[in-house]
């Protein structure tokens, strides 16, 4: 059963591995993916990022997306936290752990996904622009791109 | 559901800001039977709706929180999100 989070509050990598591992000998590999605000996105300076959700529907999408990684990897469990509200550069913005008992599962179940929360669960990113204004961020191809890698569907 | 229930309609994002509203109730317009028609009929409703919604590639929808395609059917009391293409992660 995956752990599901939408929050404004930061996360804490080693208390969310913790809470995956402790008291278990099974485990012998975990996957890990922060996901950072990173300034200069589109060579212009933000002061922050604000990200908007879906509430209920997106942490039903979160799940949706873990029983999924859960039906083609061996998982021990999974973790999915994603921060919404005012971000500035060098915050987290989202985390992806996944524990199994072999390296390759957690790698690619943490890679699988990062890719399908980016582009089918119901968050939008603005930025905050440095000099003023700001604008929504456009869907890009390469992270379809990288979700379709893993096929079902669009 | 009561055919006379109204239909939730919730916008996000850019499409939220164009639209100036994140929630509205209707009354199911006659002749809407999927969420094709409620695309064609939200483009009818004012020029800034025809804006928003002009591009239907570009606007995705979901109904009651399930992602929907054109040919989803749409009824009274349903709630039917309309947003651009997500940009989480």
């Amino acid at each position: 059963m995956a752990t599901i989070r939408v929050q404004p509050e930061d996360f804490d990598l080693s208390a969310e591995v913790a809470a995956l591992t402790s008291g278990r000998t099974d485990v012998g590999g975990i996957g890990c993916f922060t996901g950072t605000v990173r300034d200069n996105p589109g060579g212009r300076s933000i002061a922050a990022l604000t990200l908007e959700h879906y509430p209920g529907m997106t942490e039903r999408a979160m799940a949706q997306i873990a029983a999924e990684a859960e039906r083609r990897w061996s998982l021990l469990g999974c973790t999915l936290i994603h921060r919404v509200g005012r971000l500035e550069p060098g915050e987290n913005i989202v985390l992806v752990v996944a524990v199994s008992a072999h390296r390759q599962a957690a790698l690619d179940a943490t890679a699988f996904l990062i890719d399908w929360l980016k582009t089918r669960a119901p968050f939008w990113k603005k930025e905050i622009f440095a000099d003023g204004g700001e604008a929504w961020v456009a869907a890009r191809e390469s992270d379809a791109d990288a979700a379709a890698r893993w096929g079902g569907g669009a | 559901m009561s055919a006379l229930a109204p239909l939730r309609l919730l916008y996000f994002a850019g499409l939220r800001e164009r639209l100036g509203t994140a929630e509205e109730a209707v009354a199911l317009p006659a002749g809407i039977a999927t969420v094709g028609d409620l695309m064609a009929w939200q483009r009818d409703r004012s020029p800034a709706h025809a804006a928003a919604f002009a591009a239907a590639a570009r606007v995705r929808c979901a109904v009651n929180q399930d992602f929907a395609q054109a040919q989803t059917p749409v009824g009274a009391g349903d709630e039917v999100a309309f947003f651009p293409p997500m940009t989480g992660g």
